[in-house]
């Protein structure tokens, strides 16, 4: 306890932190010990190329995906508020926190998450996923395993399949109701290690 | 101690185990019809679980044998259960379990609730066997029920692996028991303990080690599909034999061999293998149940058997009831500690309510030496009394609790693409933030996994097309598929309702272009094909509602002669992975479509009937003749019907559509016809009658299957064509199930026929087209005349002699490419109309 205490006295601003993302401080702390091991250079942010430094996340196949949606805002550095904020999407919702009226939508709600998917197929941001977009990250995420042909056509079946508003493209309200039925909680949460 | 366990067995189990079963033959066979019955009445087992029933058909069977034999003939030998009952049992559950999800069965490993009141050996042994949670009795409940899948794999993982750990712990007692209570010594329980461990982890490795045997085995079974479910029983049984053989747990070993090589044997051996080694576990280990819970009634009706005292059947109620709900408690607590989402209170009160105790419980308590146990018979009471009271009460009353407490029921429901991938990405993400997080949780040890098994262990054991696969893809066309059978389902009007309605396919299907058609095919996303410029180059409703017709008509008139290559070759049986289950349902459908198509056009036309009455007796003759493959055509008869120009048109896609079911196998004699039908376009002379009709598709012969053939075979799925056809050609082989005597003949005479027509000068579209038509116009004819044929066709083959095979043809090959499309454009031509304004489909009458 004692270490997690001294680590908490070197975030700037831990309560603050702790009120919005809803991890506890043991968590905080231990993330920032993570923050730090992949901040190599000390420089108290972390960039692109410390992501890419992690040998695991090389291997995901849509590991530039993820990388780019920590780095959403469009500049080079993640300090290590928002880097907690954005880990915070995948705490699981916990229905047992007294549900206080000031704070209506927690980071790690059902659309928070869904969100946080979203933008990882909108690569251009415009709130819709388009054919070629949604053709990217199944190209990543099928390798060669499929022909193009292939791979098309499994495109424009899930947009035909999602598609409500026959625009060709998956806009957030359609990528949310065709994803109505799944337990997103269950699917979008990891454990946090205390 | 421990490692006697293995000593278990009978000296000479097969001989045994041979007169006993010529022993009980006989009253076996009239056991096995009164389950039948009993399985086959659905309503009732819908309300009592199907081990009540079995239970109680026991006693009654036991009674009736009672009051004859005034002793118990049949009984339970060591031998017999643990050769072939307990295997069965276990490799079908094994073998079945969610192979996903076995991480959290082996989480709930450690569960055994030692319900004992300690001290005496044989209490030990007691509540080792009787805290054996019955797989079968719970998964039947709670299959029923529907509850969510955490639960019910984590109810299954727990039943399952209680079930080898209970035979084990039972192996491990009755070896401290027939030591002797005295003469166990301290270390004995620890060397008890050890050996456990040892017997478990070992016959968990065994079973490993064959599932990769068995695995690499089936990777090159693709040249004898026949023996491959053979390997699939003997390597899983040869598990358990091995790590009987050394004393090590068989059971596990079993499980984990068949958990093991689920995956990659599913996906080498092919669906017809699938089949059979799905059904025959599914019926050994239900043999099994049953005769273990018939013994089980048997015995509870003998006196001699048992003995009663009430303490301790009460004692021990009360106590599999307490310590049940401990152990739950206690466990998921631990669990939770490490789970995303913990196990709910309800969950767990559903949990320990569904300790039922089944078959291998008495099975086991039946085989206890009663020399060496004295209390044998007590127990055996006890167990036939804890075992009526969960199977019977709490399987009854399960399932109201689970509707009270609500449980969360699964959703039945099929994923669709959208989800399939999303959740993939998701997963993904998953694994990516844990790496950032710098957590090795679930999601990373699975990615671990899954890249071990991509890079080694698939490449291995699996064939090399099979691999290749994606997993995605593979959703996407079970999508496909599910939709094109639902298109069907609904009379092929949603083909018109929704699919032709999307807006963006005015653009598209206006451009004649192939390019744009494959595009809208693409677009329209699910397999099934549809001929856009069939509809684009039809001028009219009329013309279109005349090609729908005929196409109709065509693809429905000369069914009997449709044949397909007889199942029972050595040749059909390589090529039998095309065969889907979805087949059943698509030809019901088929021919209900087919039929409500009928008649519509029956109304439609009715005014057309009066005119065409004059023509109807000659072609109902000649239909007959037609529609009869075995019919040897008296040539003076067909050559003055046939004379008639009017029908050229139609030759070409009737022989097309026929051809066309045929093609998944093809066979290079049959299509005599096909050349011509192709070509006939040019071929066929412009007679009067095609004039006077104007019939569109006469056009569309010439230009249309080159380009749709191409695009079109690329485009839709393998698969899906694959089922098509074959679902197709299977409606056909109902109607008019294949000759038996000559396999061959019935389709080739009928292309014979009509490929040499009596009068060889005669271009031979003109001569064959002509039932076709005359057919649609007077629907009455019709009518009656398909009914007729169908009437006839058992018939006709039997009566006729066969006719002389077909001379060779050397124009098939060209046939042969196109006709898929075509054919397939026949098919669908019909629903599609309905969206033009004029046309009529099945709906709208």
């Amino acid at each position: 306890m004692g270490s997690t205490s001294s680590t908490l006295s070197k975030i700037p601003n831990a309560d603050e932190l702790i009120q919005e993302t809803g991890f506890t401080s043991a968590h905080l702390a231990r993330l920032f010990e993570r923050f730090e091991a992949l901040d190599k250079d000390k420089k108290g942010y972390l960039s692109p190329q410390d992501f890419e430094a992690i040998k695991e996340l090389a291997l995901n196949p849509i590991c530039d995906r993820i990388i780019g949606a920590f780095f959403s805002s469009g500049q080079e550095m993640l300090d290590f508020s928002s880097f907690v904020r954005i880990l915070a999407h995948f705490r699981p919702i916990d229905n047992n926190r007294t549900k206080e009226p000031n704070s209506p939508d927690p980071i790690n709600s059902r659309i928070n998450k869904l969100k946080f998917a979203f933008q990882l197929y909108d690569q251009d941001k415009d709130g819709k996923i388009s054919r070629n977009e949604l053709l990217q990250v199944l190209r990543a995420m099928l390798e060669k395993q499929v022909t193009e042909e292939q791979l098309e056509s499994i495109a424009d079946r899930t947009i035909q399949e999602a598609d409500l508003d026959r625009d060709d493209a998956i806009s957030f309200e359609e990528f949310r109701k065709s994803l109505e039925k799944v337990n997103i909680d269950h699917k979008m949460s990891i454990r946090f290690l205390r | 101690p421990g490692r006697q366990s293995g000593s278990l067995r009978a000296p000479n189990p097969g001989k045994q185990t041979l007169l006993w079963l010529v022993e009980v033959v006989k009253p076996f066979s009239l056991l096995l019809f009164l389950f039948l019955v009993f399985h086959f009445s659905q309503r009732f087992t819908t309300v009592v679980p199907e081990s009540c029933v079995l239970i109680i058909l026991g006693l009654v069977l036991g009674g009736i044998v009672l009051i004859a034999n005034k002793k118990q003939l049949y009984q339970l030998d060591p031998g017999l259960f643990f050769l072939f009952l307990l295997p069965t049992i276990v490799g079908d559950a094994g073998y079945f379990m969610p192979a996903r999800f076995c991480l959290y069965g082996a989480k709930m490993a450690g569960v055994i609730d030692d319900n004992v009141e300690a001290g005496l050996m044989e209490f030990l042994l007691f509540g080792a066997l009787i805290s054996a949670v019955d797989p079968v009795a719970v998964l039947a409940v709670f299959e029923e029920v529907h509850v969510n899948e955490m639960l019910f794999i984590i109810v299954f993982g727990e039943s399952l692996l209680n079930d080898a750990v209970t035979v084990v712990l039972y192996k491990v007692y009755i070896s401290f028991v027939e030591v002797g209570p005295g003469n166990v010594l301290t270390a004995d329980y620890f060397k008890g303990v050890a050996s456990f461990l040892i017997v478990s982890i070992g016959g968990t490795l065994v079973g490993l080690i064959f599932a990769v045997i068995l695995a690499f085995i089936t990777r090159f079974t693709k040249k004898v599909r026949i023996i491959e479910p053979l390997f699939v029983f003997l390597l899983v049984y040869l598990a358990y034999l091995t790590a009987e053989l050394f004393s090590l747990s068989a059971i596990l070993s079993m499980t984990f061999c068949g958990i093991g090589c689920n995956k990659y044997v599913e996906a080498n051996i092919s669906q017809k293998s699938r089949t059979t080694v799905k059904y025959t576990m599914k019926t050994l280990a239900s043999i099994a149940e049953t005769i273990i819970f018939i013994f089980l009634g048997i015995s509870a009706v003998d006196k001699s058997k048992w003995a009663w005292d009430t303490g301790l059947v009460s004692c021990t109620l009360i106590f599999i009831f307490v310590f049940r709900a401990m152990g739950v408690v206690g466990q998921t607590w631990i669990l939770n500690k490490f789970r995303l989402i913990p196990l709910e209170k309800i969950d767990q009160v559903v949990m320990s309510y569904g300790g039922l105790r089944g078959a291998v419980a008495f099975a086991l308590v039946v085989l206890l030496d009663g020399e060496q146990v004295k209390a044998k018979d007590y127990f055996v009471a006890t167990t036939i009394v804890v075992v009526f009271f969960t199977v019977m009460f709490q399987g009854l009353t399960i399932k109201p609790l689970v509707k009270w407490l609500k449980v969360p029921r699964s959703t039945n429901r099929k994923p669709t693409i959208n989800e399939e991938i999303h959740e993939r990405a998701f997963d993904h993400i998953l694994a990516a933030v844990e790496d950032i997080a710098g957590l090795s949780g679930y999601h990373h040890w699975r990615d671990k996994w899954e890249q071990f098994d991509k890079n080694y262990l698939s490449k291995l054991l699996m064939r090399k097309s099979v691999y290749c696969k994606s997993e995605l893809w593979e959703a996407y066309q079970k999508i496909n598929i599910r939709d094109a059978i639902s298109v069907i389902d609904q009379g092929g009007n949603i083909l018109t309702s929704a699919r032709l309605s999307l807006p963006s396919m005015a653009s598209r299907t206006s451009f004649p272009e192939v390019t744009n058609v494959t595009n809208y095919l693409r677009e329209n996303g699910s397999g099934v094909c549809l001929d856009l410029q069939v509809i684009d180059t039809n001028p009219g409703a009329k013309v279109e509602e005349e090609t729908e017709t005929h196409h109709f008509l065509a693809g429905n008139l000369y069914k009997p002669r449709r044949r397909y290559q007889s199942p029972y070759s050595r040749h059909f049986m390589t090529l039998g992975d095309q065969e889907r289950q979805d087949r059943e349902v698509f030809q019901r459908n088929m021919r209900n479509r087919l039929e409500s198509f009928k008649s519509t056009h029956y109304k439609r036309h009715k005014k057309d009937r009066s005119q065409k009455k004059a023509r109807s007796h000659h072609r109902l003759s000649h239909l007959r003749l037609l529609l009869t493959p075995r019919v040897k055509p008296t040539k003076s008869q067909l050559k003055g019907e046939l004379s008639e120009p009017e029908k050229d048109e139609d030759v070409g896609i009737t022989f097309v559509a026929r051809k066309a079911a045929e093609t998944p196998k093809e066979r290079p004699k049959s299509v005599p016809a096909a050349l011509e039908v192709c070509q006939s376009p040019s071929v066929a002379p412009p007679s009067p009658t095609c004039g006077e009709k104007n019939l569109p598709w006469k056009e569309g012969i010439g230009a249309l299957p080159p380009c749709v053939s191409v695009e079109a075979t690329k485009i839709i799925p393998i698969d899906l064509q694959q089922a098509w056809n074959q679902s197709i050609s299977s409606l056909e082989s109902l109607a008019s199930p294949p000759v038996p005597q000559e396999p061959q003949h019935p389709r080739v005479s009928a292309l014979h026929r009509l490929s040499v027509p009596p009068r060889p000068p005669v271009p031979p579209p003109p001569s064959r087209a002509k039932f076709q038509f005359p057919a649609w116009k007077d629907e009455e004819e019709e009518g009656t005349l398909s009914q007729q044929h169908r009437e006839m066709q058992p018939l006709m083959p039997s009566l006729r002699p066969p006719p002389p095979p077909p001379p060779p043809s050397s124009a098939q090959s060209s046939g042969k490419r196109r006709n898929p499309c075509v054919y397939l454009r026949s098919l669908v031509t019909t629903p599609p109309s309905g969206s033009m304004p004029h046309s009529r489909g099945p709906t709208q009458l």
